[in-house]
C-alpha cells in the first residue's frame, strides 16, 4: 500500500503539506497522488471514528448482526437483491458471506424496537428473504482496528539512555 | 567503613547528569524526549508467545548458551537477512540484552592496561565497563567529522597497546550510521592492527534510506568481529532483556564462561517470546520503521527550521541538535527546558565530553507529541 494511503488511514487530519514534509516528497506530487485516489474511489471519504457508547445522547442506541438467507435470482444473483437491503439507512454494513447464510448486515437503531421493526416489517417481508437471524450486540471491544478503550498512560520511565 | 567499596567502583565516573534524570522523574505532565526505548508495546503475538509459554509451564533454566531453538532461528535470520554465517551451536550467545554483550566481550578480551577505543559521543556505559574489566578506555572525538568515525582518527590513536574498538551503529545519541564504502576504510585499519571490533548494531534494523551493514559481513573482518545485536529497539522489547552475541568460537566460548557463571542464562519466558519475535515480528518491525522514519523527516526539519541544526540522522531513533547558538550549555539548556516548558532532552554530556553543545532528542514519541514539544521547544529559544 502506497505510504500516503497508509498514513491517511491513521490520521485523515494530516494536511498534504504535512504528508510530504513526513515521506520527503513535494507537496504538488502528495496533492496529485490523494485526488487520483479520491477520483479513482480508493479514498472514499474522510471522517472520524467515534466510540458511540460514550456519547450521552446515543444511550438508547443498539446495534443487532443479522444473518439473511437469500433465494438467488436468476441472472442476477444476490447483487440485485443485495442492493435493494443495503440502501436501507439503518443498514450500516452489508456483506456477501460464504458458509451458512448470504448476507451479513449491521443494523443501527435507536433501541430494540427499531430495530425488531426493521426486521419484521421491512427485511423478513422481502421477497428473496428465505429468513434471518438477529443478533443484538452486547459490547464493542475492537473496530476496524481500533480497540474501543480509553488509552492507558504510556509504562515508560521518562527519561533512560 | 570507608573500605568497604572496591576503589574501582569507587574511581568510576558516577553520571554527571543523575540529578537532572531524578528531577525528569519527579515531575508531572512533561512531555519526553528523553526515552531510549521506543513507544510501541512489544507486538502482541510475541507478548502471548510468553504468556503461552508460562501457561506450559516453561518456567526453567535453559542451556547457558541459550534456547538452541532461539540460537538457530537467530542464526537462520541472519543467514536470511545478512547472508552471515554463525553456527548455532558455538558462535551464538543469548544475552541479557547487549548491555551484558559488550560487558561480557570486554571481560573476555581485556588484560590489565589494554587500551579500548571508543569513539564518542557515545553509549553511556562503554568506558565505565572498560575500566571495570582493567582496561584503558580511549575517546576518539568524531564532532569535527560530523560525528563519523573517519579511518585517520582512528589510526592516529591506535598504539601498541590497543586492543579494540567499541563500535556502535546506527549510533546511540547521534543517529549515525555508516554505509558498506565507508565501513570498508575503517576496517582496513582494525584489520591491519588486528583490532577487535565489539560492533553493538542493536539499531541496525532502524536504518533509514539504505541497508545497513553489519561489520562481520565484510571481507576478512568476520574473524576480529563480536557482533551484538538483540530484540530490544527493533521489536519493542526493551524490558524482555534479550540480545545475542555472535563470534568466533574462541571468543564466544570464552564470554560464555563469564556469562555462565554470573548469568546462567537468559530468562526462559524471554528467550520464547524472542523466538515468536523472530518468527512472525518482522512485518511489526518494517511498519515501526516506517513510522520512525516519518518522524525523523518532521523532527529533522522542524528542528533546522527553529535554529536548532542537526544533521539527518541514518538511524535509530535519536536525532543531535547542535544548542551551540543559545548560549547555554548542554546541561543547562536541559534543565532550563524542562523547567520553563516542560520538555525533557537529554543532555550530551551523558555520552562523554564530545556531547557538548548537544542534546539528544528522541523521536520514539507520537507525531501529535512531538509537535507539540517542537512548538515548546520554540517557545523556550531566545529570540
Amino acid at each position: 500500500m502506497d505510504e500516503i494511503l497508509e498514513i491517511l488511514e491513521k490520521d485523515a487530519r494530516l494536511s498534504p503539506e504535512e504528508i510530504a514534509k513526513l515521506i520527503k516528497k513535494d507537496v504538488k506530487s502528495v496533492k496529485s497522488a490523494i485526488k487520483k485516489y479520491e477520483k479513482e474511489g480508493v479514498i472514499l471519504k474522510y471522517r472520524t471514528v467515534l466510540n458511540k457508547e460514550l456519547v450521552r445522547e446515543e444511550e438508547n442506541y443498539v446495534r443487532a448482526l443479522i444473518e439473511v438467507n437469500l433465494v438467488p435470482q436468476k441472472d442476477l444473483g444476490f447483487d440485485h437483491v443485495a442492493e435493494r437491503i443495503y440502501q436501507f439507512p439503518e443498514v450500516t454494513s452489508c456483506y456477501l458471506i460464504s458458509g451458512t447464510y448470504d448476507l451479513l448486515l449491521v443494523i443501527e437503531g435507536k433501541n430494540i424496537h427499531t430495530v425488531s421493526n426493521f426486521v419484521s416489517e421491512k427485511l423478513a417481508p422481502m421477497e428473496n428473504v428465505r429468513g434471518t437471524v438477529t443478533h443484538f450486540l452486547l459490547k464493542k471491544y475492537k473496530e476496524d482496528g481500533v480497540i474501543l478503550k480509553h488509552k492507558e498512560e504510556n509504562k515508560r520511565i521518562n527519561i533512560s539512555y | 567503613m570507608k573500605d568497604v567499596i572496591s576503589k574501582k567502583v569507587l574511581d568510576m565516573q558516577p553520571s554527571g547528569i543523575r540529578a537532572f534524570f531524578d528531577l525528569v522523574l519527579g515531575m508531572k505532565d512533561v512531555i519526553s524526549l528523553g526515552v531510549g526505548e521506543p513507544d510501541f508495546v512489544t507486538p502482541w503475538q510475541i507478548r502471548e508467545a510468553g504468556i503461552y509459554s508460562l501457561e506450559q509451564g516453561f518456567t526453567s533454566y535453559t542451556s547457558n548458551k541459550g534456547l538452541y531453538k532461539l540460537r538457530l532461528s537467530i542464526s537462520r535470520h541472519l543467514k536470511n537477512k545478512y547472508g552471515l554465517d554463525y553456527n548455532p551451536d558455538n558462535e551464538i550467545l543469548v544475552t541479557v540484552g547487549v548491555s551484558e554483550g559488550f560487558d561480557l566481550a570486554l571481560r573476555a578480551i581485556i588484560n590489565p592496561q589494554d587500551k579500548i577505543l571508543i569513539p564518542t559521543p557515545n553509549y553511556v556505559s562503554y568506558g565505565p565497563l572498560a575500566e571495570l574489566a582493567g582496561g584503558v578506555p580511549v575517546y576518539i572525538d568524531t564532532r569535527k567529522n560530523n560525528f563519523k568515525l573517519s579511518p585517520k582518527s582512528l589510526e592516529e590513536k591506535i598504539d601498541t597497546k590497543t586492543k579494540a574498538i567499541i563500535f556502535n551503529y546506527p549510533n546511540n545519541p547521534t543517529g549515525v550510521s555508516y554505509r558498506k564504502k565507508e565501513l570498508e576504510e575503517i576496517k582496513k585499519v582494525i584489520l591491519k592492527h588486528n583490532l577487535i571490533c565489539i560492533s553493538d548494531e542493536i539499531y541496525g534494523d532502524l536504518t533509514y534510506g539504505f541497508e545497513h551493514t553489519p561489520f562481520a559481513t565484510l571481507t576478512g573482518a568476520k574473524k576480529n568481529t563480536i557482533y551484538l545485536d538483540g530484540f530490544s529497539k527493533s521489536y519493542a522489547m526493551t524490558g524482555w532483556r534479550v540480545g545475542f552475541a555472535c563470534g568466533p568460537q574462541d571468543l564466544i566460548a570464552a564470554m560464555t564462561k563469564i556469562h555462565q557463571y554470573t548469568i546462567m542464562c537468559v530468562s526462559i519466558t524471554a528467550q520464547m517470546a524472542a523466538c515468536e519475535a523472530l518468527q512472525s515480528g518482522r512485518k511489526s518491525v518494517e511498519e515501526m520503521k516506517r513510522e520512525y522514519s516519518r518522524r525523523r523527516e518532521f523532527i529533522v526539519g522542524a528542528l533546522n527550521k527553529i535554529g536548532l541544526g542537526c544533521v539527518k540522522p541514518d538511524g535509530a531513533f535519536y536525532v543531535f541538535p547542535s544548542i551551540k547558538n543559545t548560549g547555554y550549555d548542554s546541561l543547562e539548556f536541559a534543565q532550563r527546558l524542562l523547567k520553563e516548558q516542560k520538555v525533557a532532552v537529554v543532555p550530551g554530556t551523558a555520552f562523554g565530553a564530545g556531547g557538548e553543545g548537544y542534546v539528544r532528542m528522541s523521536y520514539a514519541t507520537g507525531l501529535d507529541k512531538l509537535k507539540e514539544a517542537i512548538a515548546r521547544i520554540e517557545e523556550f529559544l531566545p529570540a
